[in-house]
């Protein structure tokens, strides 16, 4: 993985395996502090502790028990050498929340990525899942952040039925993406 | 705080699309998968992706629809993608690079000609 973006795609698409409704994903760029955090939560069917264990463990194999592959020790690998972590929160039945942060001028950290073409790629191929995306961007001494929250449950009921891949629609998507990203980075 | 801009926008797209579906055929024509488990995240099926929707939006192709799965099993191919026309048996394509997916769109979803070099045999 040469993205975080891609890490999120990669989490995101677990809570769909977990049989997730909605899934909410945040990053947060915080240049006070100098940290980048993100997050994917969702209210999919939740790991136990002892999975949430072998999740962690790269050299855990047998995929009867779990459908994750290396994503996630590779990012826990990656966030804490980047004097960061990576923290699992879940429970059968209720969800997981997977956590991680790095430090942002860390020398070794992924860049972020396309986070604009990610969230695109996920909206318009899950349309079954509620998909609520978060952007937060606080600049270095400027006093309050500056949020971009896309939530596509009006887009959807907008919709009525028209797909997410009809071309007007892709476009219009693309574009509030874009521009809710470039305005909270301006 | 900026949100969504104008749902108004989005209606006005709704209420086009759904007086030509009126004239036209209800159900998609053409159904691309595409594969996102990790291994085809890391080998780049984002970008691969992005390039079958960008094709869309640029021809306004209203009857294709593009959806993802996880993995096909198929790593060394990665990204793999499958693309199903009609009743057609679906034809399985590896290493579609976004050019690739260029060509796909190109030659098999709208020129009918199935892109051989990508093929995966089943």
């Amino acid at each position: 993985m040469k993205e975080i973006a891609l890490h999120l795609l990669d989490m995101a698409e677990n809570s769909i395996s977990a049989q997730a409704h909605t899934v909410h994903v945040s990053v947060t760029e915080n240049f006070r502090t100098d940290r980048l955090s993100v997050s994917v939560e969702d209210d999919g069917c939740g790991m136990t502790e002892e999975i949430v264990r072998q999740v962690i463990d790269p050299f855990y194999t047998s995929r009867t028990t779990r459908k994750i592959g290396l994503g996630i020790p590779l990012l826990k690998e990656q966030a804490e050498t980047c004097n960061g972590k990576m923290n699992i929160i879940s429970k059968p039945g209720a969800g997981t929340k997977i956590e991680a942060s790095f430090q942002h001028s860390h020398i070794d950290r992924m860049p972020l990525g396309n986070l604009p073409t990610t969230f695109l790629a996920l909206e318009v191929t899950h349309p079954e899942i509620h998909w609520i995306f978060t952007y937060t961007y606080q600049p270095p001494f400027s006093s309050s952040p500056r949020t971009f929250e896309f939530d596509d449950q009006p887009i959807k009921e907008t919709l009525d039925g028209v797909p997410l891949t009809h071309p007007n629609v892709i476009a219009y998507l693309r574009h509030t993406l874009e521009e809710g990203f470039a305005e909270a980075r301006k | 705080m900026p949100t969504i801009k104008s749902l108004e926008e989005l209606k006005k797209i709704r209420d086009e699309a759904l007086k030509k579906r009126d004239i036209k055929t209800t159900s998609a024509r053409v159904q691309i998968v595409v594969g996102m488990g990790t291994p085809g995240i890391a080998a780049g099926a984002r970008d691969t992706l992005k390039e079958f929707l960008t094709f869309i939006e640029e021809k306004n192709l209203t009857d294709v629809v593009v959806r993802q799965t996880g993995n096909f099993g198929l790593d060394s191919m990665e990204p793999v993608v499958q693309v199903i026309i009609d009743d057609a048996k679906p034809v399985t394509y590896g290493k579609v690079t976004p050019f690739a997916a260029r060509q796909i769109m190109e030659e098999h979803v709208t020129g009918g000609t199935v892109v051989q070099a990508n093929v995966i045999p089943s």
